[in-house]
């Protein structure tokens, strides 16, 4: 059964994985991404992480997403058309770099089958579950938390100092003449 | 598989179908209260003819619906246009298998124990507000794929609303969360029985009550937040181009999904199937008291469903900018004192908790 779960929502992810570099129309693509991202929050239940799944979808479909997919209808992109392709030297380099990564995969695959050593208590893990994530946030691993709060709270400033041009704090006179 | 897990899946098949039915007919009847009411507060008498009462023209609108001409624009985005109202109804409809409906009931004379909810699940609240954000694509994707400027509008104009409301809903609930210490729906209704049924979270999380219930009309795009279908700017809005089966398909999204925040607000502030002063008089774990229990959810989520018609009968609708500035400048920073509160409440009186 979770055998049969896992290769349909598996398949589903490389389906809609494909489908995103496949696509020429752009919708269509951020339409797939969100596919590939809702497959792998139910391969993350399945991994007995819940709330992973839950973020994941929170924050990757149902914000991200939804923004790109915003700023697409905004722009109104056609479906690109079939010109001539302007990055062609770039098509050896992804060569070259998908056959590392699968070199890669295949040399985890191999010493993971080698190496005797059991995953430590694999059926009780609790590595998913919001209790423990929420204790090692704030305990463990408070100081990086902290810091990436504060990275996060800079981009958004950046991001409104750069979208509003002109300073971030907005003139009297600005105002008025909205 | 063995035998057992075959009859695990049957039986999940069955609760998920039941639980499916009950939502349906309960916003089926929904929409004739809406009507019905709507009608009472403009001096009308709304639809009364077909059964008594009108009690059967909600199967009488959906014949309407099914046997009425399904037109599709000729320069429409066929497959999404088709895909937006599947993800509308279906986003809508898969977060009714975490909510507590009642305590385990036992059939009367047997040994045969029926819990009133469809499955446990560990961030149940987290499941709830993720499958809700998808549904947002529905009304995106119809408005982009309808191939019309209005329903474009509607369309972005939703989106933005959504992603904008999203947020003040998310932290009024965080509230909630730290007055419970667990995301589980049904263990967040236990841990509001105390004090004889009547220890809701509402009275220690007043503010966060608030803040969700205006988000959570904002996130439903219901009167006085209705700006994606204003009719008066839009025509319909996103679903103008929508026609037959599909646009009851959004209707009953949006109705549906009127019941999901009424159910979530009743589950999370209002002590979801606690009735006061119920235990006193039946012992947990009858019949009785699992039918009551559940019977008391139902009213308070109907209240719930009143006021969303009451305030659609009372209320004009915003303008897009007092909508923002409502959301980003007022609701925002209210849902974060609302937690500043809660946690200062929970950290000064421990033992209360």
């Amino acid at each position: 059964m979770l055998v049969l779960l896992f290769i349909l929502f598996g398949a589903m992810a490389i389906g809609c994985g494909l489908a995103v570099v496949a696509q020429r129309n752009p919708l269509y693509s951020a339409i797939s991404l969100i596919g590939v991202f809702i497959s792998l929050a139910c391969l993350y239940v399945m991994l007995a992480a819940p709330f992973i799944a839950a973020v994941q979808v929170i924050v990757y479909a149902g914000a991200i997403m939804v923004l790109v997919v915003f700023v697409i209808m905004l722009l109104n992109i056609q479906e690109e058309e079939h010109r001539r392709q302007r990055l062609k030297f770039l098509v050896p380099v992804a060569v070259a770099l998908a056959a590392v990564l699968i070199a890669e995969v295949a040399f985890i695959l191999v010493s993971v089958q080698d190496s005797h050593v059991m995953p430590a208590s694999a059926t009780t893990s609790d590595v998913g579950v919001t209790q423990s994530i929420g204790t090692a946030l704030f305990t463990k691993y408070l100081l990086p938390f902290e810091i990436t709060s504060i990275l996060l709270l800079m981009a958004i400033v950046g991001a409104m100092t750069l979208a509003r041009r002109g300073g971030l704090l907005p003139s009297r006179e600005r105002d008025t003449r909205e | 598989m063995d035998a057992q897990t075959a009859i695990d899946i049957i039986l999940k098949f069955v609760a998920i179908t039941v639980a499916f039915v009950v939502v349906l007919l309960v916003v089926a009847y929904t929409v004739l209260a809406e009507r019905r009411v709507l009608g009472f507060i403009q001096g009308r008498l709304g639809p009364n003819r077909v059964g008594y009462g009108g009690l059967l023209q909600p199967f009488a609108d959906l014949l309407k619906f099914i046997l009425k001409e399904d037109i599709v624009p000729d320069k429409s985005t066929r497959f999404v246009y088709f895909l937006a109202p599947v993800i509308a109804t279906m986003a809508a409809l898969m977060t009714m298998i975490v909510y507590p409906f009642g305590p385990e009931i036992r059939i009367p004379f047997t040994d045969i124990i029926i819990p009133l909810v469809v499955t446990h699940f560990d961030v149940g609240l987290l499941y709830v507000l993720g499958v809700t954000s998808v549904g947002v694509y529905g009304i995106m994707l119809a408005g982009w794929s309808s191939n019309n400027k209005y329903s474009l509008m509607g369309g972005l104009r939703s989106s933005a609303q959504m992603i904008s409301y999203e947020l003040a809903l998310g932290l009024s609930l965080i509230g909630v969360i730290i007055l419970a210490g667990t995301l589980d729906l049904a263990q967040i209704v236990e841990m509001q029985s105390g004090w004889h049924g009547f220890r809701w979270f509402i009275f220690f999380h007043p503010l966060g009550f608030i803040v969700y219930l205006i988000a959570a009309i904002a996130e439903t795009n219901r009167v006085p937040f209705d700006l994606p279908e204003a009719e008066t700017e839009l025509v319909a809005g996103f679903h103008t181009e929508y026609s037959a089966m599909k646009f009851a398909l959004f209707f009953l999204a949006e109705y549906i999904n009127m019941f999901t925040v009424s159910m979530l607000a009743t589950t999370l502030f209002l002590g979801g199937w606690n009735v006061p002063f119920l235990a006193d008089i039946f012992a947990p774990g009858t019949f009785l008291f699992g039918f009551f229990s559940a019977l008391g959810f139902l009213v308070k989520v109907i209240f719930f469903l009143f006021l969303y018609i009451w305030l659609r009968g009372t209320l004009p609708r915003f303008r897009f900018d007092q909508l923002m500035n409502f959301g980003w400048r007022i609701l925002l920073p209210f849902a974060l004192l609302s937690i500043f509160l809660t946690a200062t409440l929970v950290f000064l009186f421990p033992n209360l908790f």
